[in-house]
């Protein structure tokens, strides 16, 4: 991406922008959930694809921070209080699951069959750590919290998660990669 | 459109304070609370920030939709620890008192109750203090709040973007789901899961589309201005630390030393009243 980094120190300006806005897509769309039927208190949110379609676009930083920022805000405006443990997660996830992002071109227009493997085989990575290692180990230290209970509920967010990002985040990343012209159609002669 | 909760200026002396102190007096409160389970401190934190609360003026009624959504998912979670972990109570006190035997292997015990009560008390403690920080601290505040605080202005200027464009894309959200359901695009209960999520995308598309356009718009003018190119900024909305700021910052700090010494001079983070 062009002016991903500007030579500038510190955060080029787009993954600032990227992390505002992206964030802003998280907390407006955070209380959009399907309740799953037969699990019960198991709502289905889009927060985790649209924070892996950041990261996938606009890189590590840009998907730690996103998910950091949304977490927190959406837990304080909603809820009126933030549960660190998952805010932390959320933070890990966004991190790992933009560590792909040069293999993806999304925003080069190249986001083809094989770039989606990537996409999803390195999300469900990133919402192992984030869920079943991160969030439940965080919440026995911080919370003390019993460990069955954490860790059942971290499975049960991993799946849903992973199951959403996967339909969710693989739509997104095709459609928009769809609009963009491809960096590869015009060749540069010697 | 879900309800949230929204800042206005209620003329307390809370809403003067400056929102560095604020931001400083949420992060230390939510950490002593999150570190300590005695309960003497917890009751202590919790009567604290109830009076807090009475202080900076807030109608209860701006609150109350989210006191009942919280409550719910204390309910939930406190009802899930138990049917995970009736015994835990007894691992921590290192003692059991039962109260009544109610089926196969569950037990209701005087210690489980007691440390149900302190994941409740640690809800409680945390929750006026967090929405009084939402409720009093102007958002333009909030970006040089946290740049005062040690955090990069560039990231806090990013926090800034998100508080701005929220309201945005909550009325996009709105009218690209209306939109999209006069289609016929259907997200309710009658269609199938796999379908309701595929559908969910067809709304989250367009969204996605317009705040990428959004990006590069905000990148663009951002980079036109010179955004970055010194290592500080100063803020329109900074207000100015005064005495009290300054009070209430000490006993803060304060605070959490006595909240730290308390809760590790007796080898455990627990209270514990059965010893």
């Amino acid at each position: 991406m062009s002016n991903l980094n500007t030579g500038r120190r510190g955060l080029a300006i787009k993954t600032i922008v990227a992390i505002g806005i992206g964030a802003a897509l998280v907390v407006a769309i955070y209380q959009v959930s399907i309740p799953v039927g037969f699990i019960p208190n198991t709502r289905l949110q889009f927060n985790a694809a649209v924070i892996a379609i950041i990261g996938a676009i606009f890189g590590p930083v840009a998907g730690l921070f996103t998910g950091l920022i949304s977490h927190t805000l959406g837990d304080a405006l909603f809820y009126g209080g933030v549960w660190w443990s998952w805010v932390i997660a959320d933070a890990v996830y966004g991190l790992l699951v933009g560590l792909t992002f040069k293999k993806l071109k999304i925003y080069e227009g190249g986001f083809g069959s094989k770039q989606a493997l990537i996409f999803n085989i390195n999300q469900f990575l990133a919402n192992a750590v984030a869920w079943i290692l991160v969030a439940p180990v965080l919440d026995i230290l911080i919370y003390a919290e019993p460990s069955d209970k954490v860790f059942a509920q971290g499975v049960t967010a991993f799946a849903v998660n992973g199951a959403v990002t996967l339909i969710v985040g693989t739509i997104l990343a095709f459609a928009y990669s769809k609009i963009r012209v491809k960096n590869s159609s015009l060749e540069k002669e010697a | 459109m879900a309800r949230m909760l929204s800042y206005s200026d209620k003329g307390s002396v809370i809403h003067s304070l400056s929102g560095t102190t604020k931001l400083l007096y949420f992060l230390i409160w939510s950490l002593a609370s999150m570190i300590t389970y005695d309960t003497r401190l917890l009751l202590f934190m919790f009567v604290v920030s109830l009076v807090i609360f009475r202080v900076s003026k807030v109608d209860f009624e701006d609150i109350a939709f989210v006191l009942k959504l919280i409550l719910v998912f204390l309910c939930i979670n406190l009802i899930a620890i138990f049917i995970f972990s009736p015994e835990e109570g007894v691992k921590i006190y290192q003692s059991r008192t039962l109260i009544v035997h109610l089926f196969g292997n569950y037990n209701l015990t005087v210690q489980q109750l007691f440390y149900e009560m302190n994941v409740a008390l640690k809800y409680f403690t945390i929750i006026p203090i967090a929405l009084l920080f939402i409720l009093t601290t102007n958002p333009s505040e909030f970006a040089s709040a946290l740049n005062k605080i040690g955090i990069s202005y560039k990231i806090s200027y990013a926090v800034a973007i998100t508080l701005r464009y929220i309201p945005d894309m909550q009325r996009d959200y709105v009218t690209v789901s209306q939109a999209q359901q006069a289609r016929g695009i259907d997200m309710s209960r009658k269609v199938s899961l796999l379908k309701r999520i595929k559908n969910v995308a067809a709304v989250l598309i367009p969204l996605f589309f317009s705040s990428m356009d959004r990006i590069e718009t905000i990148s663009n003018a951002m980079e036109l201005r010179g955004f970055g190119k010194k290592n500080k900024r100063t803020w329109y909305a900074a207000r100015k630390m005064k005495r009290l700021d300054f009070a209430v910052i000490s006993a803060l700090v304060i605070l959490a030393v006595i909240a730290v010494i308390i809760t590790f001079a007796g080898g455990s983070r627990f209270y514990n009243p059965f010893a």
